[in-house]
Parts: C-alpha cells; sequence; structure tokens
C-alpha cells in the first residue's frame, strides 16, 4: 500500500521512498513500502513492537539502506555512498538528527557536556561555538544542572532530555524520534510532550514512532499505521484513531478486564485513558 | 544487606562494591578540597613530579618526605586516612610486601638477625632494600591514588591530552568507562534475577554453567549495545576521526600550585640522587 503525503506548492518533499524493502537475514522488517514526508509535516508512525517502525528511522537517517527499492532526501539519492560522499554526508548529518529509543545507546560520552558536545565537534564547529550553543541546548531542555553528571547517574527521564539535547544542539531541519515516551514517568512524558507540541510552530519537520495513542493527537498531523513492515492505514490522528476494527488489527488496542467505580469488571477495548 | 555466603550473593555483591566504590570516588571528587580546586592537568603534572622522584631516590628520608606530603596533600584535600589505609597502605602492604619477602634473606650483606628454627640470615641490606621498595609504592600509589579519587575519570583522560595521548584513544577510554557501569548493572540485574528464582545452594557444575552461559549472555548484549553506540556514533556526524573539548582553564592559583609542585619536585631529586 503506498502512504503518501502531499507537499505545499513548490515545497520538494524531505522523504520519498518507493519500493522499499529490509530484511534482517529471513525475516522482513519493511515490506516494499511507499512513503512520502513533506517538509515541515509532524508525521508519527504508529505500530505494535517489531512492526518496522524502528527500521525505518534508521533508513530515513542514513545509518541502513534497503535491499530494495528507492530513498530519496530532498530529491537526492539516499544512499551508502551519498552519505559517505563528505559534502553530502555532513549536510545531511547537521540537517537530520535521531534519537533513539535507548538513551544508553546514545549517551555514549562520560558526561552530559561531552554528549552535547559530540555531534557540533564532528562537524567541525568551532570550540567557542560549541560551549556557546551546549549552554543554550542544556538550558532549552533545562537540564544545566546536570552539566557535569555521568549518564549512569540520570534517570530515564534525564536521559531522553540530554539524548534529544544532544541532537537538538545541531539544530536539525529533520527530527527522527524512535518511540520518544517509552519507559517515561508521567512527568517526563508531559516534558517530551510539550517539547513536541512547540515543534508544531518551529518549522521543523518532526517523524515520531509510537505505539501510544494518548499522545498523537497532540505531537502529529499525519499518522502512518505500521503492521508486519507495510503501511496499513494512513491520514489525520483522528481518522486513524477513530478505526477501532484497524486499531485491534494492528496491536495497538486491545480488550482486557478491569474495574469501574462502580465496582463493575468486565472487558472492552482502550483507546486513551479515561475516567468514568 | 545480602548474605555472602553462596555464588550468586558474592557474585552480585561484588558487583555492588564496584559501583559503590567508583559512587564513592566521584564523591570525593566532588568535594571542595585543594586538590579538587586544581586544573587537571596540573594536577596530573605535579602528582607525575612527585612520583618521579619517589621512583627514583635513593634516600629513604627523602621518600618518606615525598609520603608526608601526600598525607597532608590528603588532608587538604579532605581524603579520610581511613580510606587511604584501605585502599592503599594495607593493599600495597600485602602486595608488594609478598614481594620484598625474600629480600632480606637472599640479598647479600650484613648478617643483624638469624631466624631461630630456619636458620636463615637476615642481612642489614636486605632489610633496606625491602624497606625502600615498600616505601616507594605505598608513596607513588598514595599520589596516584590521590589524583584518581580528587578528579573526575573524564577529567584525568582529558588531561592526558597535555602529554599528547591521542583523541581517539582518550574517546575510547571514556566511553569504556562510562560502559562499563551499564554492563555492570546489567551483569548485576542478572544475577538478582537469577538469584530471586533460586532455592538452596548450587553444586560446583551449576555455578561454573551459571557463570559460563552469563558470561556467553553478556558478551552477545555488549556485542549488540556496541553496534547501536556506532549508529549512534554515525547518526550525529562521527566519521572516524573524533575530537575533544574541555573546559578547563589554568588560573594563578593553579600557577602557585605547578610552581609549588616543581619545587618539591626538583628537591626530592637533588637531595635523593
Amino acid at each position: 500500500m503506498s502512504a503518501s503525503n502531499p507537499n505545499g506548492p513548490g515545497q520538494a518533499p524531505v522523504y520519498e521512498l518507493s519500493d522499499v524493502t529490509y530484511r534482517y537475514r529471513e525475516v522482513t522488517a519493511l515490506d516494499h513500502l511507499n512513503l512520502t514526508v513533506g517538509a515541515g509535516r509532524r508525521v508519527v508512525l504508529l505500530g505494535a513492537n517489531g512492526s518496522g517502525k524502528s527500521t525505518l528511522l534508521r533508513i530515513l537517517d542514513g545509518l541502513c539502506f534497503p535491499d530494495e527499492g528507492t530513498v530519496l532526501f530532498c530529491g537526492k539519492p539516499l544512499t551508502e555512498a551519498s552519505v559517505q560522499n563528505d559534502g553530502f554526508g555532513l549536510d545531511f548529518r547537521r540537517r537530520v538528527g535521531l534519537v533513539f529509543q535507548n538513551p544508553d545507546v546514545q549517551l555514549f560520552s562520560p558526561t552530559v557536556f561531552d554528549e552535547v558536545a559530540f555531534g557540533p565537534l564532528q562537524l567541525r564547529w568551532q570550540a567557542d561555538e560549541v560551549r556557546k550553543k551546549i549552554t543554550e541546548a542544556l538550558e532549552m531542555m533545562e537540564i544545566s544542572h546536570l552539566k557535569n553528571r555521568s549518564p549512569h547517574h540520570l534517570s530515564m527521564g534525564e536521559k531522553k532530555r540530554v539524548a534529544l539535547a544532544s541532537v537538538l544542539i545541531l539544530d536539525p531541519e529533520i527530527l527522527l524520534l524512535d518511540e520518544p515516551t517509552a519507559a517515561l514517568d508521567p512527568k517526563s512524558v508531559s516534558h517530551m510532550i510539550d517539547f513536541l507540541v512547540r515543534a508544531r510552530g518551529g518549522g521543523k519537520t518532526v517523524v515520531t514512532t509510537t505505539h501510544d495513542l494518548d499522545i498523537i493527537q497532540d505531537i502529529a498531523d499525519d499518522c502512518f499505521v505500521f503492521h508486519e513492515g507495510r503501511i496499513t492505514a494512513a491520514g489525520p490522528p483522528a481518522q486513524v484513531l477513530s478505526d477501532v476494527p484497524l486499531l485491534k488489527t494492528t496491536g495497538l488496542i486491545h480488550s482486557h478486564l478491569h474495574v469501574h467505580k462502580s465496582g463493575e469488571v468486565h472487558a472492552h477495548s482502550h483507546l486513551h485513558r479515561h475516567e468514568h | 544487606m545480602a548474605a555472602k555466603h553462596g555464588f550468586l550473593e558474592r557474585t552480585t555483591s561484588s558487583f555492588v562494591d564496584a559501583l559503590e566504590h567508583a559512587f564513592y570516588a566521584e564523591q570525593i571528587a566532588r568535594v571542595d578540597g585543594l586538590l579538587q580546586r586544581l586544573d587537571p592537568r596540573v594536577k596530573l603534572l605535579g602528582i607525575l613530579g612527585l612520583v618521579v622522584p619517589a621512583a627514583a631516590a635513593r634516600s629513604f628520608a627523602v621518600i618518606a618526605g615525598l609520603l608526608a606530603v601526600a598525607v597532608v596533600l590528603a588532608a587538604l584535600s579532605r581524603v579520610s586516612f581511613g580510606v587511604l589505609l584501605k585502599r592503599v597502605w594495607s593493599a600495597v602492604l600485602l602486595f608488594t610486601g609478598v614481594i620484598a619477602l625474600p629480600a632480606p634473606f637472599v640479598t647479600p650483606g650484613r648478617v643483624v638477625y638469624h631466624l631461630p628454627v630456619l636458620e636463615w640470615s637476615v642481612t642489614a641490606q636486605g632489610l633496606a632494600s625491602a624497606g625502600y621498595l615498600v616505601l616507594r609504592v605505598e608513596t607513588a600509589a598514595t599520589l596516584c591514588v590521590l589524583l584518581v579519587l580528587t578528579t573526575p575519570w573524564n577529567h584525568v583522560l582529558k588531561a592526558l591530552r597535555v602529554f599528547h595521548v591521542p583523541a581517539v584513544l582518550v574517546t575510547i577510554l571514556g566511553m569504556t568507562y562510562r560502559y562499563l557501569f551499564l554492563v555492570l548493572q546489567s551483569a548485576h540485574d542478572m544475577f538478582e534475577s537469577r538469584r530471586s528464582r533460586m532455592i538452596g545452594e548450587m553444586t560446583g557444575r551449576e555455578r561454573r554453567r551459571v557463570a559460563a552461559s552469563s558470561a556467553g549472555v553478556l558478551m552477545s548484549k555488549t556485542f549488540d549495545l556496541s553496534n547501536e553506540v556506532y549508529l549512534a556514533m554515525q547518526s550525529r556526524g562521527y566519521r572516524g576521526d573524533v575530537s575533544t573539548l574541555d573546559e578547563f582553564q589554568v588560573r594563578s592559583f593553579d600557577l602557585a600550585m605547578l610552581g609549588a609542585f616543581a619545587a618539591v619536585s626538583i628537591s626530592a631529586l637533588w637531595l635523593g640522587l
């Protein structure tokens, strides 16, 4: 199935994926996928665990490349050779930032300061500029007090914010977020949603993978539903969320027993948190 | 606190000890003391400047004097003698003592004592050799431990750049230190989870099987992690070369302390050689 999102007049799409297939040995993670992401759009990729969302983000970030099909970034082919090319590669890394699901993967430096400095230093920014931008990035994520701390002393919420700061310091035009609210406490989730909601007016293209249905109406303009490496549905959040059979089929909602305030116990599907 | 009699208990406990040691060292590094206030590069040069005469001096008094300087530095840096006694002096005495033990008996020289039953001779030259070895190692180890305890580990690594240690090596060591804790935590969780489902003692064969399978799982996890970390580095522009950035700043206090270190070092070499 092809899922696309038309751009405004004269605006080139940021990503165009045609017939993309990616396999991990015998397992097909992405199966003849077609997708277009327009500039400045906030896109959510919805799907259960193992549906291929994270693999797609890695392809969009030029970390792995499809076995079949083509990926265009701003009209240019995104291939292993093009990413290794000094001119295109450095420009691509400056314009696209990926925040990994597991922050321990991304926080590989001994301190928060070193972590946030890593990206700009690799892109050969001047030392004074890097120091200034570190201060700004830490202030923006409200983590200045963590500057000299080691990652292993941080909570999961703090780690996620450091991971985000380490990407935002480069001020990427395209932000790829892999399960940004996974394993976070409610306060940290609220911080993350605030950030994603603020991204609405920032002109950035934001692609977020999640299976958290509570947040998508706040953070998405367009939703793509993944199932077994394919896009099975696409549309605005309200439209996707109203399609209960689709959400059940793709493992995004399920029925389970629960207790109501009246003491009654029964099972039905849950779309979001509710009080009654 | 967990009982330490079983294999799993002992292993889990040693993981916790390792984490606690690291945490304690980081706490000391944050205390407001003399060495903690110093620029790490000055501290590294200064401490090295004291270790060299401790290793080279031929005068017992000079080496003892350097040890006294180290003790004063420890006091001014709020590192307790208990920590030095437990972590440095007794440990060094044990290991160096074993190495130095034969010296009084095998070194030729003036006999000062005969062991009653074994009839072995103890020589003055042998005692002096053993004493020098132990004192030298105690002094050098005290100084090095002071450096490590009063400086965050990443600052020690970055300070190595003053000796033109390649940035890539500094980065690799920094990452090793960072992920050591993650792997340690992961190993700890694995053993805790196994402990929670175990009843009774394991046989020797079971212990070996658990140790081997845990090492295998940990190795596999570490391999996956290293691949992911490499991708995360690439994602932020890593292309084979690394650069480091520090916030170190040499002030007049650092220069004064560097001068003091140099004066002590040169005096010790002058008097001790």
